[in-house]
Formats: structure tokens, sequence, C-alpha cells
């Protein structure tokens, strides 16, 4: 099977200018490898760098060193030296990310914000929308709420709405950082069943998830973030 | 301190992989005597694309705007933009009356103060429309449809078509002068902190119309603001200046998320502080 994401000698640090130029390494030499269905669940305590390895997948961190390679369509980019124009590319196409908050958009209401993914991939209006009302249905997000902004909502209602955002375009890699954090029972049970459809349908998934529950149902295997945190 | 532009620019891209960017920009460098207006600005834009550009007072963000839209010619460097139908061209070599033509049609340039970029003295609505006539509209019914579809565009009631500018508001001045350039569909558009001054609500839906323009007619943007919030919502990349040069550079996210920099880094803390 080929591989989704491939990560190399990867190594970042942060240095801290306002505060003396303080230097906090994260990781050293960090490679991991996923494959097209697979879900990869990253492990360590807390500070031990998972929410960094994953903002790095997505570029959203710029590390120091190493390789992040990526299928994107027919090729592979890196993520470490393509160009911005060419990040935005495959963050369109290839990669979802849910970060941990929602963050929200002034005057965009739930629906809009859960449909713009399809949205800038050129899809239409009304498609995009009746797929996102499809997913805000199947998590729970009373039909009252989709025309407002989500601003107001709950922690777990503006969590869910960010999972509907990440679903919805199918994307061939999905990273998740505690997707189902602030999420009762009956949406975590939800969120494991598009985790694996998802996988089933070919996603390479790399998560940090703290519920034992939901990582035993999806992840396929374990990445210890304690040797690339030693070698910092 | 590691290199802040360890990313290829894509300027230095050759042109072979640019075939579909709008802008590229080379060297751009603007001397006011033995002052320097803006050094070495290298980058390039493509349809659908934000640039923000963030920086302190007199860090040279204007005079770079200046001379990317062709209002200032700078000391060196070049600006090549991709023309409908002549292919790439520098847009300083280019003789004055095509750059005009390209400033009305192709551009818009939404400036700091819209009494700059106004005719005070004539109707909301000619405003709009003077646009539309310099490209070459001529039927006078048509204009005005025009015109007034885009007053409710920018939320500005249809009924002040025929007022004159100086009596509106000055949030009403600055999306009148958004909806003058927007009227010709440009593909490509400077604004100057054009939020600058606006109310919150206003602002909010300013920013609403333009990230939906961007979306949907692939409308490419170069964006001088001092406010990050409007940065973190409007652009996709940014371009950090101080004492005229570009410091630091990358996707919206990663310049204010990781930011390397020094001087980024005590702009987006002093922005959580604060
Ligand atoms: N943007 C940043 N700037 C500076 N330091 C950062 C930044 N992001 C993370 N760090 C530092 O990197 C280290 C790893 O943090 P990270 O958030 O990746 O840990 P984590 O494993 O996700 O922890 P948790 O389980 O608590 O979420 C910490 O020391 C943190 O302070
Ligand atoms: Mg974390």
């Amino acid at each position: 099977m080929p591989a989704m994401i491939e990560v190399a000698g990867l190594t970042k640090s942060f240095t801290l200018h306002g505060q003396g130029g303080v230097r906090i390494p994260v990781f050293a030499g960090l490679g991991l490898s996923v494959a097209a269905g697979e879900c990869l669940a990253l492990d360590g305590p807390s500070g031990s760098g998972k929410s960094t390895l994953l903002r790095s997948l997505y570029a959203n961190y710029r590390p120091d060193a190493g390789a992040i390679r990526v299928r994107h369509g027919d090729g592979v980019v890196d993520m470490m030296t393509a160009p911005p124009h060419q990040i935005l590319a495959v963050r369109r196409a290839t990669i979802g990310y849910v970060s941990q908050f929602l963050r929200v958009i002034p005057r965009v209401p739930a629906l809009a914000v859960v449909a713009e993914p399809l949205r800038v991939l050129g899809v239409e209006l009304a498609v995009a929308e009746r797929r996102a009302a499809r997913l805000l249905a199947r998590l729970r997000i009373p039909e009252r709420l989709w025309t407002l902004a989500p601003a107001t909502f709950s922690g777990g209602e503006q969590q869910r709405i960010n999972l509907a955002r990440g679903f919805i375009a199918g994307s061939p890699i999905l990273l998740l950082d505690e997707p189902t954090a602030s999420l009762d029972h009956a949406n975590r049970l939800t969120v494991i069943e598009l985790i694996c459809a998802a996988k089933q349908a070919g996603t390479a998934v790399v998560g940090i998830f703290h519920d034992r529950e939901v990582r035993d149902a999806v992840a396929d295997r374990v990445f210890d973030m304690s040797r690339a945190r030693d070698a910092a | 301190m590691s290199a802040p532009e360890a990313l290829l620019p894509d300027a230095l891209l050759p042109d072979a992989l640019l075939p579909d960017a709008l802008l590229k920009v080379a060297a751009l460098t603007h001397l006011y005597g033995r002052r320097v207006g803006c050094r070495d600005v290298g980058f390039a834009l493509w349809p659908g694309e934000v640039m923000g550009v963030v920086g302190e007072s007199g860090s040279g963000k204007t005079t770079l705007l200046h001379c990317l839209s062709g209002m200032l010619a700078p000391s060196a460097g070049t600006v090549h933009y991709r023309t409908r139908t002549e292919g790439w061209q520098d847009i300083h070599r280019l003789p004055e009356a095509r750059r005009r033509l390209l400033m009305r049609t192709d551009w818009g340039i939404v400036h700091q103060n819209p009494r700059d970029g106004l005719r005070l003295g004539v109707s909301a609505g000619a405003n709009i429309g003077e646009r539309l006539l310099a490209g070459g509209v001529r039927h006078y019914g048509r204009v005005r449809a025009e015109a007034e579809a885009w007053l409710g565009e920018v939320e500005i009631d249809r009924a002040r078509l025929d007022d004159l500018p100086s009596r509106f508001s000055g949030g009403m001045l600055q999306r009148l002068q958004i909806a003058r350039n927007l009227v010709t569909r440009p593909r490509l558009i400077f604004m100057d902190e054009p939020t600058g001054g606006l109310d919150v609500s206003v602002q909010a839906r300013l920013l609403d119309l333009l990230r939906g323009l961007v979306r949907d007619l692939g409308l490419a943007a170069v964006i001088v603001t001092h406010d990050l919030a409007v940065v973190r919502l409007l652009a996709h990349r940014l371009m950090v200046m101080k004492e005229g040069a570009v410091v630091e550079s990358g996707l919206t996210d990663q310049v204010l998320d990781d930011p390397r920099h020094p001087y980024t880094q005590l702009l987006v803390a002093s922005v959580l502080q604060g």
C-alpha cells in the first residue's frame, strides 16, 4: 500500500526572542509513515509535542529540518519546501485538519462554515450545503442553529461544527487533534463511525485521542513521541 | 536565529512554473533619496489569493503598494502582470496609456483615505459608473443599473444613488470606494487599510463581501493593514515588513502561529496580550 504521509528526520524547536532567546526543543529526527486507510494515534504525555507534530504535518508550524512528503494527486509534495501557493493547494485538495478549537468567522453561519471546504473546491452552493446539512444532522446539531454564526455555540457544538468542516471534503488525509474532547457519548460514537468510514474510503488518519474508547476503536498503530522527544 | 526565509520565494521559481499566476514581483526596491522606502521585495500571487502586508508605521507598506499598483515607479526591480491577452508585461515598462487602462479595468486600488479614491463632487452612482464608462460601456441604463446593484452589494441603501458622497459617513465612503473599484470586475485589487476607521460591524460586513469575491470570482488582492484579525480572516499569505524589508513571510497561519523573527513575535505577542 502506498504511503500517504512519509516523515523523515523531522526536527522542531521554538526560539522565544522576547524571552531572552530561550530555545524550546520539541522533537528531533522524527520519522513516521502512514498508509492509505490507516489510522496512526500519536501518544505521549502533555507537552510531548503531539499537537506540534500534527500542526507541522499541516505546515501550520514550520519545523527546522527534515521532510514531510505527502501524496497529492498523482505526485508527492514535501510540505517543508513547497512554496506557499502549493501548500494552499495541498490543504484544499488533500489534507483536512480538525483543530481542537473552532476559529469563528464573524457573521458566517454554521452551514456555510461547514460547506466552505467544498466551496473552495468549486462545488456548487446547493450541493455543498446539502452535504453540510447531512453532516450537521448526523452530528446532532439542531437545525435551528444552522443559520447562526457559531460564535455563541457551546464548546461541544463548536467542536462538532469543526468536525463536520473537517470531514466534508472527504480529504485523502485527515489530521485530528483531540476531536472528541468535549463531546458526549452519543456524539463520540458518531465520530468513531465517521473516522472508520473515512478509513474505509482510503483516508490516512493521524490523530491525538485522549479518549481510550475512541482510540481503541479507530487506531491501527500508536506512535510514541518519547524517542524523538528525548533526541531533541 | 533560524532563517525565516527558508521557504523558497515563489518569485524565484522559473516562469514555466508560474503559468497561472497573476502577479510576479522581483527585487522590488524604492528609495526616497537615501532613505529606504521598500527593499528587495519578491513574491508571486495567484488568482483567488490574498496577500497581507503588516508592519509598523513607516515600514514601507504603502510605498510597496504604490510600486505594485503602478502608481510609483520603483528605483529597481520588476512587477510583472499577466494580462488577459498579451501575456506577462512589466507594468513599469508599459507605455503610460496602457498602464492607465490596466489600472482602470483590470485592477482596483482602494486608498487608505476614501476621499483619495472617490470624486466627491459627483453622485455615488456616477462614482461607480465612471469606471464602467472608462472601460467602454456606453449604455446609460445599464451603467445606472450596475451602479445600483453594487450599492446594494456593499450594503448602501439604493435610494442614495443620486446623493453626493460628501454626505456619506466614513464607513459608507469606504464601501462606496470599494464598489467603485469592483464594478469593472478587476482581477487584482490593492487595498491600503481598507477597514481602518470603520466600526466593527461595518468592518465585518466588508470582510464578508471581500471573502466572497475572492472565493467566487477568483479575485486576487494585496492588502496592507495593521489589524492582525483582518489578516487572519482575509489573507491566505502574509509578509511582515520592517524598515522597508520583508523580515518574514509565509502562509498567514504559519507566520501568526509560529512566528520566527523577533519583530513578528513581538507583533503577535502584543495582540494576544492586548
Ligand atoms: N506556537 C508555539 N510557540 C512556542 N512554543 C510552543 C508553541 N506550540 C507549542 N509549543 C511548545 O512545544 C511543546 C510541545 O507542545 P504541544 O502542544 O505540541 O504538546 P502536546 O503533546 O500536544 O500536549 P497536550 O497533550 O497538553 O496537548 C511545549 O513545550 C509547548 O510549550
Ligand atoms: Mg495538544
